[in-house]
């Protein structure tokens, strides 16, 4: 197996309040190849947009990264000074947020937006700053006559592109989307998971994609992540997870969902709500809101295990396999 | 262009509301003020007589409309009858005015550039004792009235000290002048009006823009320059400092009014005889027509600001172009 | 109260519909304590209520009485010397206390109250009610308000109820763009809808739905304003324009800027009536300003900790 592009190891985040501190992403493990395309999925408040943010180290206050390593083409991402970083940033990962509205500055042109981003990085003639934004803009779909335009005089969905073409500016390796279709309709998000998929495959970057909704990314992820209370629960290749769920909590996000073609029946929805991160569950998270709760889930709180090319977070699979790693 | 048509129209209407309080005031409000004023006038320049008549209702016998329409046309025209003291209004504004609009102007652009600075460095550098402490303190001495803080400096300075002169915009004896000499008088003696007037201002200013900018910070843009790896000054300018003042622009032009007022405390404080210290005396003098056209003054000074803040608000804020 | 943006448009703060109002008062005092700035400007607040209702057990002397020797310094028997007249000066500050706590308090509240009508009744009837209240809004916010306080003040019988008149004029439009605002976030929602369907009228809904979940920012006005009132109404009397018969801490400084206090050397009658001001209007602004850190957790002292541990 190839050296993996990103490599997050024990990763934890907190919210350091003067009240309380709130576990919201507990030892997360993660790989990313080069070109592959990793779906997140999760509830409200699972802890996937923070530690999205904490993988692309931006976190805010009162957020912060309390461990674990974040490793990008070698280096430890959660270690580099803000010098270093600055170098790291854009060229090699960039970032897609989930408003363009918000993420775009309402007082900048969209090439005046592009063009700081260029000059913060290298210095290039304004003519050569002009091709590229021409470029990328073309890239998804937008006229070049945009670069004047303003964030507001856009259409949602134009907006969006135009944020996902500014993450092309540099073709890097990585791009860390956090809900970028949950602002637009059904037919828009369909539209632009397209153009993503095939802007993907172009130009071979990695793409990992953070949804509350399992139906959006069900057709273009290679792996699918689910996360519960701050904790990967299940990690695998999608078509595995979506045909063969293992995590009663997977199970529940999927039985949540109609079929378009299949039969009929009565859609079930997971019982409860997500637990107070601040003082979450004995042993294992989920317990107090599953089905095949167990005596020992109360108190053991499980490793991941290998099921065949998926890892679970589950007792259930605690004798059928040797714990994941020894973690 | 919608937007500016709009904001010119709150100045016209505005305008009109003060000119309007101005007229129905002494109509409404009760007893003679007005009628008792007037009826010292006498042996007084028939054009001005007639024109404080029709600003305050005294021995008008004709339609209130008709008189109304006089009445603003008078005040357009500048016509705003005499001072007690029997001198045309509009002559004794116009002198005191250059003297408040030097201290003014001077303090409110140093109280905006200081309260800008330390309130967008200030946001930006959060963590440390000094956050926590500096922001209320600042609150606390913009709330002192001004008139205490210039009676401490005076006391501090003057009295005590005696570094600086008690009173006045100029020593006593002096002829006015270009000269050096003269101008450096008059800078020693706004010492410490200025110095009152800064601080309760840019200490507002400072808490202001502060806000401002902690709610702009927390902004998705904000963290987009981050994540585009800009350097951390041009994300201080460009993506927040910027998108926190503009749209406020307006909004710290209406502050004005405040200081206006602040400034009226200073000059009785200190006895500098601007438009304020005008105020005053008008006051003590029972000078209705002075003291009337000087609230238009003052009005229409917020007035001109204010608009010159939405007009370049218009210019470079992209989002009002298609408001 | 946020003071930052007096006469600007302001987001609003996040208000929860409906909260019971016992535990609101528990939650809330326990609030007060934890934050400090709060617990100081409640502290100070307290001791002026006290003053202004007790006044004789601090100062003994009759604040009025002219029979001590003049414009004598501070001493053991008076505190704060004594002013042109011969009166203990520190006995005209306590007990003008009362009269100056008393016309801030009414004007705060009257002013809030109808602030409070006004933007709420603009953000839910909406359309040409909305547009007329919201320029009678501005038209009152961009006016300066102490040369209209000037004017006013002069044509009217000089006194504490003219003062509180004039005072509430000008200043129930610093806040009605603010609880318009957050009018308007409520409007929308279910809570009014239902109250709507269920047939009641609109000056119901103003009154009993939306006005209690505002409260907090009720409370927040109401304390910031007051922090501009003392200062305005000083600020007025200092001028002259107030009563003179009458005690408050305003008046004492027209006396004592007439009677030349400064140049005489008698400091103390000069700074303490403002000092005074300033002390009450620090008491209201670190009750307001916490309430500002309390309502939006983004202001709140930032505590930078490195706990970066290795794996």
């Amino acid at each position: 197996m190839p050296e993996p592009l990103l490599e997050v190891e024990n990763l934890s985040v907190s919210y350091l309040t003067d009240t309380a501190d709130i576990r919201a992403v507990e030892k997360v493990n993660l790989s990313v190849q080069a070109g592959e395309f990793l779906g997140i999925v999760g509830e409200s408040g699972c802890g996937k947009s923070t530690l999205l943010f904490a993988i692309a180290q931006l976190l805010s206050p009162p957020a912060e990264v309390t461990s674990g390593r974040v490793v990008f083409r070698g280096q430890d991402l959660v270690r580099l000074t803000d010098n270093e970083l600055r170098l790291v940033r854009w060229r090699d990962y960039s970032v897609v947020m989930q408003s363009a509205m918000n993420a775009l500055n309402p007082m900048k042109s969209i090439g005046a937006q592009f063009k700081d981003t260029m000059r913060a990085h290298e210095r290039v003639s304004a003519n050569a700053i002009r091709t590229r934004s021409a470029e990328v803009l073309h890239l998804v779909g937008i006229d070049a006559t945009h670069l004047e335009s303003y964030p507001h005089q856009l259409s949602g969905g134009m907006r969006q592109r135009a944020m996902i073409a500014m993450a092309l500016l540099f073709t890097p390796q990585l791009v860390i989307m956090d809900e970028p279709t949950s602002a637009l309709d059904v037919v828009a998000q369909r539209s632009l998971m397209t153009q993503i998929k095939e802007l993907q495959q172009k130009l071979g970057f990695a793409v990992m994609f953070v949804t509350h909704d399992m139906s959006v990314i069900a057709n273009y992820s290679d792996r699918l992540m689910v996360m519960y209370a701050g904790q990967v629960a299940e990690i695998g290749a999608t078509r595995s997870i979506f045909e063969r769920p293992l995590h009663p909590y997977s199970k529940g996000l999927l039985d949540a969902f109609p079929s378009v073609r299949g039969p009929r029946r009565p859609l079930t929805g997971i019982p409860g709500s997500p637990p107070d991160l601040g003082r979450p569950p004995t042993g294992c998270r989920f317990h107090p809101r599953c089905s095949e709760v167990m005596t020992q889930c109360l108190t053991t709180e499980p490793e991941l295990f290998s099921v065949e090319a998926t890892e679970v977070r589950c007792l259930l699979y605690a004798d059928s396999a040797e714990p994941a790693v020894a973690r | 262009m919608k937007y500016v048509s709009r904001r010119v129209g709150l100045f016209l209407i505005t305008l009109w509301a003060a000119l309007t309080v101005n007229f129905i005031i002494p109509r409404v409000m009760p007893g003679n003020e007005a009628t008792a004023v007037l009826a010292t006038f006498r042996d007084v320049n028939p054009a001005a007589l007639h024109a404080l008549q029709i600003e305050f209702g005294v021995n008008v016998h004709q339609n209130i409309l008709l008189t109304y329409v006089q009445y603003i046309g008078n005040c357009l025209t500048g016509q705003f009858g005499l001072t007690a003291q029997r001198v045309p209004v509009l002559t004794e504004i116009i002198s005191k005015l250059p003297w408040t609009l030097g201290l003014v102007g001077v303090t409110t652009i140093i109280a905006f550039a200081i309260g800008t600075l330390v309130g967008v460095l200030g946001a930006w550098r959060r963590g440390g004792k000094l956050d926590g402490l500096l922001p209320p303190m600042l609150f606390i001495v913009a709330s002192f009235p001004v008139f205490f803080v210039g009676l401490l400096l005076l006391y501090v300075f003057a009295v005590t000290l005696n570094w600086l002169p008690l009173s006045s915009n100029y020593s006593i004896g002096l002829e006015p002048s270009l000269s050096l000499s003269f101008i450096g008088d008059v800078l020693v003696h706004a010492v410490l009006p200025g110095l009152s007037l800064v601080v309760v201002t840019a200490g507002l200013w400072i808490y202001s823009m502060r806000n401002n900018m902690i709610t702009t910070l927390a902004e998705d843009y904000v963290k987009m320059g981050r994540a585009k790896g800009l350097r951390s000054w041009r994300i201080m300018v460009d993506y927040a400092a910027r998108n926190a003042i503009l749209p406020n622009l307006t909004g710290f032009a209406m502050q004005l009014g405040y200081v206006l007022g602040g400034s009226i405390l200073v000059e009785y404080t200190f006895s500098y005889p601007g438009l304020g210290y005008l105020f005053y005396t008008s006051t003590t003098d029972h000078d209705l027509p002075l003291m009337q056209a000087l609230f238009l003054v003052y009005t229409l000074a917020v007035l001109v600001c204010v608009l010159l803040a939405d007009l370049a608000t218009a210019r470079l804020d992209p989002r009002t172009r298609d408001a | 109260m946020s003071t930052a943006t007096i006469a600007a448009e302001t987001e609003p703060i996040e208000v929860v519909a409906g909260t019971r109002s016992q535990s609101a008062f528990a939650r809330f005092t326990r609030a007060i304590l934890r934050n400090r700035k709060a617990s100081a400007g409640t502290v100070i607040l307290l001791i002026l209520v006290l003053l202004a209702i007790f006044p004789g057990v601090i100062a003994r002397d009759d604040p009025e009485a002219a029979i001590y020797g003049q414009n004598l310094g501070p001493s053991a028997q008076h505190l704060l010397g004594t002013t042109q007249l011969g009166q203990d000066v520190f006995s005209q500050l306590i007990w003008g206390t009362r009269l100056t706590l008393i016309v801030t308090v009414v004007v705060s509240a009257l002013a809030t109250v109808i602030s409070m009508v006004i933007g709420v009744s603009a953000a839910y009837i909406g359309g040409l009610t909305d547009r007329s209240l919201s320029l009678l809004t501005d038209i009152f916010l961009i006016i300066p308000t102490l040369p209209l306080l000037i004017v006013l003040a002069s044509y009217l019988p000089p006194g504490s109820v003219t003062m509180i008149v004039v005072l509430t004029l000008t200043s129930w439009a610093f806040q009605a763009r603010q609880l318009r605002s957050q009018g308007l976030s409520l409007r929308a929602r279910d809570f009014l809808s239902a109250a709507k369907v269920r047939g009641e009228r609109t000056s119901y809904i103003i009154f009993v739905e939306i006005i209690p979940t505002m409260t907090s920012l009720i409370v927040a006005s109401f304390l910031g304003l007051s922090v501009f009132v003392v200062g305005f109404a000083a600020g007025l009397q200092f001028l002259g324009l107030g009563n003179s018969t009458e005690l408050t801490w305003g008046t004492m400084l027209y006396y004592a800027q007439q009677g030349g206090a400064l140049e005489a050397g008698n400091a103390w009658w000069a700074l303490a009536p403002g000092a005074a001001v300033a002390f009450m209007g620090a008491g209201f602004a670190l009750v307001n300003y916490a309430f500002d850190e309390i309502g939006n957790p983004a202001l709140r002292p930032v505590r930078k900790r490195r706990a970066r541990t290795t794996a």
